[in-house]
């Protein structure tokens, strides 16, 4: 029993929040919000140069072979600096799940995925459009029973407006004629659960670093703002707003890692575990995007505060990957499904 | 990061399992704030004890075990899973020895350690007083140094077990000049020592849970000093940093808890908002002990406990309150009786006992305040 990050696991999220600390700026995402563009070519490049796409393809690949526990941090940063591309959802869910596929179609563009060469989205049957099809040269669709990969030039994409700007959703058509089935049957129904696991885990990183995003941001305005003489976060009104967020999200990131760690299970208790781990992350996420605007005053419902944009991504990751119904019927399934007693909070289902 | 437990472990977990199985008492022991409960419980202490296992994370030495914190954690998970009675020595082995192994003597340690393990001797906490409360530096009671003695005077208040228990460590000012936070020392003192004079508080539940203690020219050896004279303040956040942190309240608490409303719900019917109530019960209890491990595996790997000890205080007692109230609801009617049927189930009892802990081991408005000032940077008021 060991629930410590690595000293590797940890540097590696030091060096992402470096960068996006530098290259992820309220500015910068103004900047790309104004452009209208996808994405912002020298951060992204930077990204790829760091490694990051290639982080969960398999060394056989051209990939660095990591796992889930090594991205989640690494995910928190980018949700802490509400990054832009879709840099977490390719390198957590598409690449992973490209490289699984038992065809030479997808392990290739895994492998390009990895060099930094090509760029995947998925579609899943568990949620409506998907999610960054237009930045990808290839679609990866998840439907009951088949996988099918589309390369982008033979797709019809509608844009489907969300109130993030940057979580650009796609409602995505296509002839039958192009597709190519990469998995049937159970094999591709196990893997498109795995995907949707990935999905949820990913986006519960990404709500632990918006929340902490949140009260920091209204941390340091509490100090600065100054009303009846003395800084507002002077206030015991105001502190105990914020210390009710971090309370949330201390506990909600353990859930999260324990989620990363015990993801390739595949079993009720996994899978209870990720959407724990969701629910927990966007809850923690909600109340202290909320807080942010309350704590901001007026500021925090301009658009020139920064706090709008961390909320909206709230908004757009809480539906995602699952709804917060589907993952507390997958949570209940447990409880209602397993013994509950004190010892049980490891459990793996045996065969 | 390895979530599975080594072979060693799961080993450890079905001796205790085993010894719990042919020990724990049948009948639920009368309540330790009862007379005749409080020796019931002292009995089941020295059955613990017997087993060597009434402070497993001790050195062998004093009659632990030197387990590990995971260790730890795996034998509080089989002590609640088998509905194991409460423990009356847990302000002593919980919050005082951990205190006491970091700032005691060589000669403390062999004095107090073993019979503390042993029931022989039960502690009780005496720092809060009429006018310091969650302002604890505002204590008043003093010890004036006389040769190599301290002779206490003052009025303790809330002091939990104190109307049975044998000893009691209190926070006194040492230093008559001294204001706040300076000037305190850490003094143990015998609850039967001439001058002392305990009066029970009768608590909500309407039993004699905790004291106020009358100290008049109470005379304490000063070899009953813990840490430096002046330093009490000190010795005394140690403690509570135990007390929030970790070991007051284990994960299992609260997870047996949880697994018991489940059950509850399952056999009497729960609506949509019952049943969305007992989900966030577990999930909390779930996050709760997730975090325990996490902080167990961090201090195991040097790590120490900060400011987020205040989060997990805030957190278990809000879950708890959360969880009874869960099941008074799902009861429906029937939470109010209070016959032998109804007490025996415990959820009211639980339910108003809940209601301490948002209070008791600094107030959860203290510990946002703390969050707030020392995780957030925010100013002080």
């Amino acid at each position: 029993m060991d629930f410590t990050l690595s000293d590797e696991q940890r540097m590696t999220a030091e060096v992402t929040a470096a960068l996006l600390a530098d290259r992820c700026t309220g500015a910068d995402l103004r900047r790309l919000m104004d452009s209208g563009a996808a994405l912002d070519p020298v951060r992204w490049r930077a990204l790829v140069e760091m490694g990051l796409p290639a982080a969960m393809v398999p060394e056989s690949l051209g990939g660095l072979g990591l796992g889930e526990v090594d991205l989640t941090p690494v995910a928190e940063q980018c949700g802490f600096a509400a990054l832009p591309e879709p840099l977490v959802e390719l390198a957590g869910v598409a690449a992973p799940l490209l490289a699984a596929l038992d065809h030479p179609a997808a392990r290739a563009w895994a492998g390009r995925i990895a060099a930094g060469e090509a760029m995947a989205a998925v579609g899943h049957s568990c949620q409506p459009f998907v999610a960054g099809a237009d930045t990808a040269d290839v679609l990866v669709l998840c439907r009951p029973g088949e996988i099918l990969l589309l390369n982008a030039e033979t797709v019809t994409l509608g844009r489907q407006p969300s109130i993030d700007p940057f979580h650009r959703l796609f409602a995505v058509a296509f002839d039958g004629g192009d597709a190519i089935a990469a998995a049937r049957g159970p094999e591709a129904d196990r893997l498109a659960a795995l995907a949707l696991d990935r999905g949820a885990l990913f986006a519960a990183a990404q709500g632990i670093g918006l929340a902490q995003r949140a009260v920091d941001l209204s941390a340091a305005y509490a100090k600065a703002r100054v009303q009846f003489g003395k800084p507002i976060g002077a206030n015991q009104a105001v502190k105990h707003h914020l210390a009710s967020c971090q309370v949330k999200i201390e506990f909600a990131r353990p859930v999260v890692l324990a989620a990363a760690a015990q993801i390739g299970q595949q079993d009720i208790y996994s899978r209870a575990r990720v959407s724990h781990a969701k629910l927990a992350a966007l809850a923690a996420a909600d109340l202290a995007g909320r807080t942010a605007i309350q704590v901001h005053g007026a500021m925090g419902y301009s658009w020139a505060t920064d706090v709008h944009v961390y909320l909206k991504r709230v908004l757009a990751l809480t539906g995602a990957w699952g709804d917060e119904a589907f993952h507390r019927r997958r949570v209940s399934a447990r409880i209602k499904g397993r013994a509950l007693d004190p010892g049980q909070v490891f459990a793996v289902e045996t065969a | 990061m390895r979530l599975a437990y080594t072979a060693e472990q799961d080993a450890f977990r079905a001796e205790v399992r085993a010894w719990l199985a042919d020990h724990v008492p049948a009948e639920r022991l009368a309540s330790f704030d009862t007379a005749e409960g409080f020796q019931a419980h002292r009995a089941w202490e020295k059955v613990l004890h017997g087993g060597r296992w009434s402070a497993v994370t001790w050195p062998e030495a004093y009659g632990g075990r030197g387990l590990d914190l995971i260790r730890w954690l795996i034998f509080e998970e089989e002590y609640w899973r088998a509905g194991a009675p409460g423990r009356v020595g847990q302000n002593g082995i919980f919050l005082l020895a951990p205190t006491m192994m970091e700032y005691g003597t060589a000669e403390q340690k062999a004095r107090f350690l073993p019979p503390m393990a042993s029931g022989e001797e039960i502690w009780a906490q005496a720092w809060s007083e009429p006018q310091a409360g969650s302002d604890l530096a505002a204590v008043r009671a003093r010890a004036t140094r006389d040769g190599d003695h301290y002779v206490l005077n003052g009025h303790k208040i809330w002091s939990s077990r104190a109307v049975f228990a044998d000893w009691a460590f209190g926070l006194f000012r040492t230093d008559p000049a001294s204001e706040r936070h300076k000037g305190l020392s850490l003094i143990l003192f015998k609850l039967d020592a001439p001058g002392v004079r305990v009066v029970p508080i009768q608590q909500i539940d309407g039993e004699a849970g905790f004291a106020e203690i009358f100290l008049e020219d109470v005379r304490s050896p000063v070899d009953q000093r813990l840490g430096g004279e002046g330093e009490g303040w000190t010795v005394c956040m140690a403690t509570a940093g135990f007390e929030r942190g970790l070991m007051l309240r284990s994960p299992a608490r609260f997870q047996a808890a949880a697994a018991r409303l489940v059950a509850l719900a399952d056999r009497r019917g729960a609506d949509a908002v019952q049943e969305a109530a007992v989900l966030q019960a577990v999930m909390d209890a779930d996050a709760y002990a997730l975090s325990i491990y996490a902080t167990a595996s961090r201090l195991i790997a040097g790590g120490k406990i900060g400011a987020e000890a205040s989060c997990n205080k805030v957190f278990w007692s809000e879950l708890d309150v959360a969880l009874y109230r869960a099941a008074l609801s799902i009861k429906g009617a029937e939470a109010e009786l209070t016959g032998p049927t109804e007490a025996a189930d415990g959820w009211m009892d639980g339910y108003l006992f809940s209601l301490a802990g948002p209070i008791y081991a600094g107030a959860n408005e203290i510990q946002r305040n703390i969050i707030a000032e020392r995780m957030l940077g925010l100013p002080k008021g």
